[in-house]
């Protein structure tokens, strides 16, 4: 990987601190969207398909 | 790296997401769908409708604004499909947000460490909005739906932000912003409804809290080792070692 560089320390593989902050935010951003997406959302078709997961996770429902 | 760091994340979302199928199956679904009977009893003497209400769990058929019956799934295969789906595409949601954590703290992960991960989840996922929010079973009453998400929300950031505080800043000062952070959103109150009167049994209600509290417990607990165990024996760990070795 381009954002990969040589260490000559500990001879490993070390990543880039922009690299690893931008997976960080974009795990967190992509994470809470679909999140958002089955367990907040008022959309009808939405909430129906998602009913039980939405009760089992114990997030607001009605 | 990180793409299968994100991958490995993934995998271990999708396998929780499918094994808390199969244990929601032994408790929480059952409740659900004994509770939706009550609402719907409820319901039918509410409005005394004699309609052709012949399923007693359709309570997820909801109508729209102009009162025309939105799709659910029906009732059977469709619907445990459904929640399968749903399930694998909440697990892979806690699973990349705890993976965001784990970047930006930079940790190393193993097994044990990933278990401890699930553990932290648990405690700001589960613990804490459900001391101020229980579980709740459809048919029973609650405060407004969208004051109730914000609180969810807060108090999950809030906690959240709490622990990675007790587990990376040991100075008092930090430690003390942390307890601020998990008390505060328990001492200004979750928003709770007027009354609590419920159609669905007060037995039934206690249940649900003890089978969804030890459903998520499992969840999260089966999530953190996954990852952790994946990322420990399939990905090279952040700082490029293989902990493994």
């Amino acid at each position: 990987m381009l954002s990969q560089q040589v260490n000559t320390q500990s001879a490993g593989l070390e990543i880039s601190d922009t690299s690893r902050i931008s997976a960080a935010l974009f795990a967190l951003l992509f994470g809470s969207f679909m999140l958002y997406g089955t367990v907040f959302s008022h959309s009808e078709i939405l909430h129906n398909a998602a009913h039980d997961t939405r009760h089992a996770v114990t997030a607001p429902c009605h | 790296m990180l793409t299968r760091f994100l991958l490995a994340a993934i995998l271990a979302g999708v396998l929780a997401g499918v094994f808390v199928t199969a244990v929601q199956a032994i408790r929480v679904t059952p409740l659900i769908l004994k509770a939706e009977t009550f609402e719907n009893e409820g319901n039918e003497t509410k409005t005394h409708s004699h309609g052709n209400q012949t399923d007693v769990a359709d309570h997820h058929h909801a109508e729209d604004a102009s009162g025309i019956e939105a799709w659910a799934p029906e009732n059977g295969i469709e619907r445990t499909l459904f929640t399968l789906l749903t399930n694998v595409l909440v697990g892979v949601s806690f699973s990349l947000i705890l993976s965001a954590g784990i970047l930006i703290t930079k940790s190393q992960l193993s097994f044990r460490s990933g278990l401890v991960w699930g553990l932290c989840g648990f405690i700001a996922f589960v613990l804490a909005p459900n001391f101020g929010l229980s579980p709740e079973l459809p048919g029973m009453d609650a405060a407004n739906l969208v004051q109730r998400q914000i609180w969810w929300f807060v108090t999950v950031v809030a906690t959240s932000a709490a622990l990675l505080i007790f587990a990376f800043k040991q100075q008092l000062v930090w430690m003390l912003a942390g307890l601020v952070f998990i008390v505060a959103p328990h001492l200004y109150g979750a928003p709770l409804p007027d009354s609590h009167n419920s159609i669905v049994p007060a037995n039934l209600a206690a249940e649900f809290v003890i089978a969804t509290v030890v459903t998520s417990f499992l969840f999260w607990l089966v999530l953190g080792g996954a990852l952790g165990w994946l990322v420990q024996h399939r990905v090279m760990n952040i700082d490029g070692n293989h902990a493994s070795q």
